[in-house]
């Protein structure tokens, strides 16, 4: 007998995909698959569907194994070396805070969506793709309670992070993103997750975010970051075949695509602001700016993928040069707000030094210094008077997005910008055109919006008074406000100061 | 504007016969260095070939290996047993 030929992956992968569905005869194919027609998809032929990295099984096993092992020899040596007292500064503990209460929980949500569209779409390729990203975005979140369970031994702020997710007001920026995706239909979370946020987005994310781990010492976070990095690669090579796939299948679908390109890329923007606050006021080392990151990961790579979907008849994200405009912004609007804030969150805050100023001049040479520079100025003037500012009142926020009204008008950043929609007798606000269209859109699925603020004016938030909500928000007395004099500023000189102790004292 | 295609590995020794391999293989690459991780563009196409990559090595290397030591990338993916291609062609 002539031996047998090793399969090539292309191969391996067919036998994987193909044949191993079948046509279901005791129930109906619509009552086994019943969610993906609602949306109005048309797929002729599911076979279409190609993965590219063609992984099957026994390889994706054999990968994540391996990742997992590396990951977890590292968080050990950081453990065991206390890696904690090696980085660059205390500061840098908020953007894990930030991390753990924000994003961690939407790694969960991403799992729980995508073991849905594993379950639901009728095709095999992209449920075995789904299931795989399925079990990642759950490794996604558990690496990142391990990895980050280290830090809370000795920082505030991270212990409730589970708690905080579902009741803080900042905090239901994220969640109620995922929220919207994990209540639509399968395509759009297809769309929403695995296109506009994994593909077009989640470098922004991942990529400046861990290196600046890197930068500022945290070897344990950089390897998790990088280790679930691998497997976004995968993630977006899904995003990408997603929306290949449904244009390709019929010329019916385009519109509705749109749509949802055009929706998720704005909620994508305004999440993402959150992002570029860390990236230019909490990394005590800078990788890059919020700017240059948009520059490279969405003005050039966004470029490039859109140019390619051109020859369906897909556009750019409506409002793309407004976000691009608005880069210019963001970050130091946000960081403003949260230096305002930081009593009633669980951050600390600061005010940036000289050095660091400097720094956003050079790389805001069109804003910084014009319109936020004096700001900061006269907050580090009232500090050293002993009059550090706080705003002690409750927020308005944008009904989409859920961040407080804060940016200003396209052309205007002296002006904030509010926009306003009625639906049965109601008035609702919004802080840009983009919110307010995904809203007018699908207005009876907002309206059911839980939004933080009104739930504290409802009474369903603890009590009326701030520590009142505090508790109800499992907030410490000293997770969040000002930086400087805080326990964690404190242990932190301790540590700096300890050099002659002796170690086991 | 050219389009970009792209492929971001760790910066490690693990990633470095990748990365020789490719600059070898595509002559006006450029690439950004970040703390932890590196940036390598092409323009419209990139191409990491199993063979450059195991001479750089000196051992056997199959492509999917690629999973290890990948941080992002863009472009239009290709993989088979001997090459890894990322194209904005058509
Ligand atoms: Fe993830
Ligand atoms: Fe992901
Ligand atoms: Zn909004």
């Amino acid at each position: 007998m002539a031996p047998t030929k090793k399969m090539g992956i292309k191969q391996k992968y067919a036998h994987l995909t193909r044949g191993l569905d079948w046509e279901t005869t005791y129930e109906k194919m619509d009552d086994v698959f019943p969610y993906d027609k609602f949306e109005g998809i048309k797929i002729t032929d599911w076979s279409k569907w190609e993965d590219p990295f063609r992984l099957t099984m026994d390889s994706y096993w054999k990968f994540q194994a391996e990742k997992e092992r590396k990951l977890y020899a590292v968080i050990d040596a950081f453990a065991q070396n206390n890696g904690q007292t090696n980085i660059s500064d205390a500061r840098y503990v908020n953007v894990l805070k930030l991390f753990l209460t924000g994003i961690s929980p939407e790694e969960y949500q991403a799992h729980r969506g995508f073991a849905f569209t594993g379950r639901h779409l009728r095709g095999v390729g992209p449920r075995v793709a789904c299931q795989q990203q399925s079990l990642d975005e759950l490794r996604h979140f558990q690496t990142q309670c391990h990895t980050i369970s280290h830090f809370n031994k000795f920082f505030n702020g991270l212990s409730e992070f589970r708690t905080m997710h579902d009741r803080v007001f900042y905090l239901s920026v994220p969640k109620s993103f995922f929220d919207d995706a994990r209540t639509a239909g399968p395509f759009e979370f297809m769309i929403a997750i695995g296109f506009a946020f994994e593909y077009v987005l989640t470098n922004l994310l991942f990529v400046p975010f861990m290196s600046g781990a890197a930068y500022n010492g945290d070897m344990s976070t950089v390897t998790f970051g990088f280790s679930a990095q691998s497997d976004e690669s995968r993630h977006m090579t899904l995003g990408i075949e997603v929306i290949k796939f449904l244009l390709e299948q019929h010329p019916d679908n385009l519109p509705i695509v749109q749509e949802w390109v055009d929706k998720w890329f704005w909620r994508g923007f305004r999440l993402l602001g959150l992002v570029s606050m860390m990236m230019d006021y909490m990394l005590p080392k800078k990788v890059m700016s919020w700017k240059e990151a948009w520059e490279i990961y969405f003005v050039e790579a966004g470029g490039s993928l859109f140019k390619d979907l051109e020859r369906y008849g897909l556009k750019m994200p409506k409002y793309h040069e407004q976000a691009t405009e608005a880069c210019e912004h963001i970050s130091h609007q946000l960081y403003g707000l949260l230096y305002q804030l930081s009593h009633v969150t669980g951050l600390h805050a600061w005010m940036p030094d000289d050095e660091h100023m400097d720094w956003l001049s050079e790389k805001y040479p069109n804003t910084f210094d014009k319109y936020y520079r004096p700001r900061f100025e006269l907050w580090k003037q009232q500090e050293a008077e002993g009059k550090r500012f706080y705003y002690n009142g409750l927020l308005q926020l944008c009904h989409t997005c859920q961040l407080p009204m804060t940016f200003t008008e396209p052309d205007d950043p002296t002006t904030t910008c509010f926009r306003e929609s009625e639906y049965e007798g109601q008035h609702y606000h919004f802080c840009s055109d983009g919110c307010k269209d995904i809203f007018d859109r699908e207005p009876e699925k907002y309206i059911s919006s839980w939004l933080p603020i009104q739930q504290i004016f409802q009474g369903n938030c603890g009590g009326p008074t701030i520590p009142d909500v505090l508790a109800y928000y499992m907030f410490g007395p000293n997770d969040g406000g000002e930086y400087v004099g805080s326990e964690d500023n404190k242990l932190w000189e301790s540590w700096k100061n300890a050099t002659t102790k002796e170690a086991a004292e | 504007m050219a389009q970009i295609a792209s492929i971001t590995l760790y910066q490690n020794d693990e990633a470095r016969p990748v990365m020789e391999a490719i600059l070898q293989d595509n002559p006006t690459a450029r690439v950004l260095n970040m703390p932890g991780a590196v940036k390598i563009d092409v323009d419209d196409e990139l191409v990491i070939n199993r063979a450059t990559v195991e001479e750089k090595l000196g051992s056997e290397w199959d492509p999917q290996q690629i999973h290890m030591v990948l941080i992002s990338m863009a472009g239009n993916l290709d993989e088979d047993d001997d090459q890894i291609k990322l194209s904005w062609k058509h």
